[in-house]
Formats: structure tokens, C-alpha cells, sequence
């Protein structure tokens, strides 16, 4: 386990270096520049600030420059934030990104277990259609429409919440219930698929044959098992929900990492685009990871691959 | 054969039902897949036939009639700039369809032609290839879509690749693993044995039977790539006025929604309804196909 875990890890390092030269001259080989979008700066303070923040050294000086940096864990200046760090951007906006991530993903799976789990257990009935119809609706309205339409009726016609903002606790509820919403969809049908499959298997039938009630079924003999699809849903799951929280931060208006990649994609932010870019490529290789190492902890068969 | 003719002489033969037929009289009778299907035909149609019907051009303006509410002239009323709500769905119907279908064949190609091959050729080219596809599983691909539509400016074709770009990597995996098992199939090794030549095995055995989970899959990546073509526009990264996508009507009609909630309503509904559709189809046609999935 300590050696797949090793392994994983040494893997991630060749990845990331990948990850920052692609990205580095994807973004420089574009068009445009930091100093272009906003209204004509004078010649001579263009290239003052070019010199100031190394623009006018040859591609690949400033590509060496940027990884010997990065090496030691500094991201550079942000070219639109001044004196503002890409390591405090994501310092002071990532908190927000998470904590959003973090209620959402308990929306999804305080949702999505047990429905999927209620709908496994009597298949074909009224008890299984309704939370599969409602799953397949979660699946099929974009987070981009449900948002506004929440906001729409709860924020601006019954006034329950505010319609943007980050403020209040009570700021959360909406956010996280949209972006939770979809994911708590697919977990709903995961779970429905994997108790299935459980629960037509020999064991279980011996721990009825046995007297095992049906509570102790469930929770002590088919969960476990039939969790295992969930669990490996929640990798690209994360993922997605760090992804899918720039919409939703757009929506909302939330001051999240989200809402500054998409803003310094725009503004030709170089260092603040790779530094998220990197900054999220890390977050979902390690999380990944951490979904394999408790996957094979639920699964003892896979102990031996 | 002499000994199968010899039991039962007088006992007609009964035509045999191919995979297909089966699969097609499985399909008739999901009634959600048959009516999603038909939905998809007329919403298609309509996207391309109507925007001539309507009577009015998807990018005429006419501020005089600005955002007015359904009327008997423009059916689904007009939006800010005065443009008929119905010709503009109608139109960005055409323009989601066709991103949904052209980025699909992109990561279809990409994705069976790399699946294959690495089935096909197994031992350590394949496992090279695919923790190849491990890795890029693990990369935030939105993220690159956005930056290349940020920075390679917002081109149409640019968006098709792009997104065929991101979603080739479970296609990839699927035709791998089918390529991987059927090759060791007795019944491919019969047809070996029998002389078969390699065209008419891969031909006759081999794309038949990857044929059916592809189908699938791809039933259900159109609406993951709509899903993301509606995400990039809504961001303002996607289709650029005045042309129309569901993606930007629902990013137009969001930003107004306060005092003309219709302008979200018609867009938000028709991408819904289509993702809904196919979504539908495409678990239908997996229970019609997939003999082992259908079975609980």
C-alpha cells in the first residue's frame, strides 16, 4: 500500500511538469498580452512594465525562470492583481472554492445515498421510479439553468435568501444545493446500480436465511459493497464540482478561485492561469489518488492487483 | 449437422433473430427511449426547417420592440435587443445540434481509432497507452478548454475539436476493453481456425460486437458535449453574437430573468428537454444492446 502510495506520488511529479510547460506555451504562443486588453498604455511604461515583470527576455529565459521558480513553490506576481502574489490569490480565494465544494458534495451524497439506496430495495416500483425520474431530471438541468431559476423563485420572489453573495451562512444554501444537485444525481443512480447488484448476491441471501433483519442487511452487509461504484464516482466527481463551482460562482457572484480563473483567463493573467491551472491539475491528482487508496480499502479484492 | 437434422427432421427451422432485431424489438418497447426518439427527430426538424418559417431573421433587431412577452407575432416573445425569441431558439437549436453531433465524431474517431489500436496491439504498448488515458483522466480538462477558447480566439471549428478533444478518454477505454476480450474469444478463434481471413474477422466478428457499447456511449457523449458547449457559452466562451446557442440564450436570458423570465424559460426548457431526450435514448439502447445489463 506505502509503495503504491510512493509510486503514485513520484508519478504525479513528471505530470505536473507536463502540465506547466504545456500550459506555459499554450498561453505566451496566444495572442494578446497582459498589457494589450486595457486602454493603450504609453510605449515607454509598456516597457518599463515588460522589463519589470520580464517580458522582453527571449520565450524560453522566461520559461526557465518560470519553472526554476515554481520548483520552489513560487507561483510569481500576478500581472493584473498589483503587489498581490499568485500564491495569496489562491491563498485568499481557494477557502472560498472549497468550502462551497465541501457543503455541495454533502448535498450530493446526503442526497444521492439514500435515494439511490431506497430505490435499490423495492426495483420497478413507485419507490424506485420517483427518485430515478428526479435523478435523471438533476442530470439533465445544467447547473446554469437551475441556479437562475432557484434565485428566480427562492431569492427574488419568496425572499428567503439573498439572490448573490457570500455573507451570511444562510449565502451557502443556494450555491451548494445547484452545484450539489447534479452530482447528488448521479450518486443517486451509482448507488441504486451497486446496492442492486448487492443485494441479488449469495452472502446476502445467507444472512436473511440466517434471520439477519433487513436494517442489519443494509447497513452491516450490502453498503459496504454496494458503495464501491459511489466511491470511485468520487473522483471525477471532485473534479467536476471544482470545475462546475465557476459557473456557480459566475451565478452567485462568490469571490471563489473559480471566478478568478475565469477572469484572469480573460485578462491574459500568465502567471495567475498556469499558477491555478497547476493549482487544480495537483488538487485532482492527489485526490484521485485518495479515492484509489479508499477504494481498495472497501474492496479487498483489488489488494492483489 | 447430420446428427441435429437426424433428431428433428420434420420441425421447421426457425429463422434465427440477429443481435440487431433483437436489440431493435427491445428498443420498440421502451416507451421513454421510442418517445425520446421521436421527440429528438421533430425538435430536430424543426431546428433546421423552422428558422425559415418563422418569418423573421435571427439577428434582426428592432429596439422599438424590445423584450415584449409572447404574442401572437413572435410566439415566444422577443428578447432585449427586440429579436424574435422562437426564430433565435430555433436557429441555436441548429447551432447546439450541430456542436453536439460535429464534437462527437471528433472524440469518437479519436477515441475508437486509440482504443483499438491498444486493445489490438496489447502487452506493453497497451499499457503504456493507457496509463496514458489514466493520467489525462486526472487532468482538469475544462480547464484547458477554456483557456484555448480564451486565448485561440472563440472559433466554431476550435470549440468542435476542443471539446471531441476532452471527451475522447472513456471512449477509449470502452473500445480498448472490448478489442482486449474479443480478440480471446473462442468464437474468434474458431473463425481463425476455419480460415477465415483478418479482413472478414474484424469485419464480420470484431466491429460487430464493439459496434454496440460505441452506440451507446456515444448516445450518450452528445449531451455531455452539449452540456459543455452550453457551459463555455454561458461563460461568454462559446458561440459569439449575433449567433445564437442554447448556451448563450440561457446566459442572456439569466442576466434578465427578473423582469422577463421568459427570455431563461423557452432556451433553459429546449436544452433540458433535449438532454433529457437523449439521455433516455441512450439508456435505452444500452438495455437493448447490453444483454448482460438488461438482465437485472
Amino acid at each position: 500500500m506505502f509503495r503504491f502510495i510512493a509510486i503514485r506520488l513520484l508519478q504525479t511529479i513528471p505530470v505536473l511538469l507536463i502540465v506547466a510547460t504545456v500550459t506555459f506555451f499554450m498561453v505566451r504562443l496566444a495572442p494578446g498580452g497582459p498589457f494589450s486588453a486595457e486602454k493603450k498604455v504609453p510605449a515607454e511604461i509598456l516597457k518599463h512594465l515588460e522589463a519589470y515583470y520580464g517580458l522582453n527576455k527571449p520565450l524560453w529565459d522566461q520559461y526557465t525562470d518560470y519553472m526554476s521558480r515554481l520548483v520552489r513553490g513560487d507561483l510569481g506576481p500576478s500581472f493584473k492583481y498589483e503587489n498581490r502574489t499568485v500564491n495569496e490569490v489562491i491563498a485568499s480565494a481557494f477557502p472560498v472554492s472549497l468550502e462551497l465544494g465541501f457543503w455541495s458534495l454533502l448535498v450530493a451524497l446526503a442526497l444521492g445515498i439514500p435515494a439511490g439506496v431506497i430505490a435499490a430495495r423495492h426495483p420497478n416500483t413507485l419507490t424506485d421510479h420517483v427518485p430515478m425520474g428526479l435523478a435523471m431530471a438533476g442530470i439533465c438541468l445544467p447547473t446554469f439553468v437551475l441556479g437562475p431559476l432557484l434565485i428566480l423563485v427562492f431569492a427574488l420572489m419568496a425572499g428567503w435568501f439573498n439572490p448573490m453573495g457570500w455573507d451570511s451562512p444562510r449565502d451557502r444554501v443556494l450555491p451548494a444545493l445547484v452545484l450539489g444537485a447534479h452530482y447528488a444525481a448521479y450518486v443517486a443512480r451509482l448507488t441504486r446500480s451497486g446496492m442492486l447488484e448487492i443485494l441479488n448476491q449469495d452472502f446476502i441471501r445467507t444472512a436473511r436465511a440466517k434471520g439477519a433483519g433487513s436494517a442489519r442487511i443494509l447497513f452491516r452487509h450490502a453498503l459496504r459493497g454496494g458503495l464501491l461504484p459511489t466511491v470511485s464516482f468520487l473522483g471525477p466527481a471532485t473534479a467536476g464540482l471544482l470545475t462546475g463551482s465557476f459557473v456557480i460562482e459566475t451565478i452567485f457572484q462568490i469571490p471563489g478561485l473559480g471566478r478568478y480563473f475565469v477572469m484572469a483567463a480573460f485578462n491574459r493573467d500568465y502567471t495567475l492561469v498556469l499558477g491555478t491551472v497547476l493549482f487544480y491539475a495537483t488538487l485532482i491528482i492527489l485526490l484521485n489518488l485518495i479515492v484509489d487508496v479508499v477504494q481498495v480499502w472497501l474492496n479487498p479484492k483489488l489488494r492483489f492487483e | 449437422m447430420t446428427a441435429a437434422n437426424s433428431i428433428a427432421p420434420s420441425e421447421p427451422v426457425e429463422a434465427g433473430t440477429s443481435l440487431w432485431q433483437d436489440a431493435w424489438h427491445r428498443l420498440q418497447k421502451n416507451r421513454a427511449a421510442v418517445a425520446s426518439f421521436v421527440l429528438l427527430v421533430g425538435m430536430t426538424l424543426a431546428c433546421l426547417v423552422g428558422p425559415w418559417l418563422t418569418g423573421q431573421a435571427y439577428d434582426a433587431q428592432n429596439l422599438a420592440l424590445s423584450a415584449t412577452p409572447p404574442s401572437a407575432k413572435h410566439w415566444l416573445g422577443t428578447d432585449a435587443l427586440g429579436r424574435d425569441q422562437l426564430t433565435r431558439l430555433l436557429y441555436g437549436g441548429r447551432v447546439s445540434l450541430m456542436v453536439g453531433l460535429a464534437a462527437t465524431a471528433v472524440s469518437l474517431t479519436i477515441g475508437v481509432l486509440y482504443g483499438a489500436i491498444s486493445g489490438y496491439l496489447g502487452g506493453k504498448a497497451d499499457a503504456v497507452m493507457m496509463r496514458l488515458v489514466d493520467i489525462l483522466y486526472s487532468l482538469p480538462f475544462t480547464i484547458f478548454v477554456i483557456l484555448l477558447t480564451v486565448f485561440f480566439g472563440r472559433n466554431i471549428i476550435l470549440l468542435f475539436v476542443a471539446i471531441g478533444a476532452v471527451e475522447w478518454l472513456t471512449m477509449a477505454r470502452i473500445v480498448r476493453g472490448q478489442v482486449a476480450s474479443l480478440k480471446r474469444m473462442e468464437f474468434v478463434e474458431a473463425a481463425h481456425a476455419l480460415g477465415l481471413r483478418k479482413r472478414r474477422i474484424i469485419l464480420r466478428h470484431m466491429i460487430p460486437n464493439v459496434l454496440g457499447p460505441v452506440i451507446v456511449y456515444t448516445t450518450l457523449t452528445v449531451p455531455a458535449v452539449m452540456l459543455l458547449e452550453a457551459f463555455l457559452s454561458f461563460l461568454g466562451l462559446g458561440v459569439q453574437p449575433p449567433m445564437s446557442s442554447w448556451g448563450s440564450m440561457i446566459k442572456d436570458g439569466a442576466e434578465k430573468m427578473e423582469e422577463f423570465p421568459w427570455l431563461l424559460l423557452a432556451p433553459g426548457t429546449a436544452l433540458a428537454t433535449t438532454l433529457f431526450c437523449l439521455n433516455f435514448l441512450g439508456d435505452g439502447l444500452r438495455d437493448a444492446l447490453d444483454v448482460r445489463a438488461s438482465k437485472d
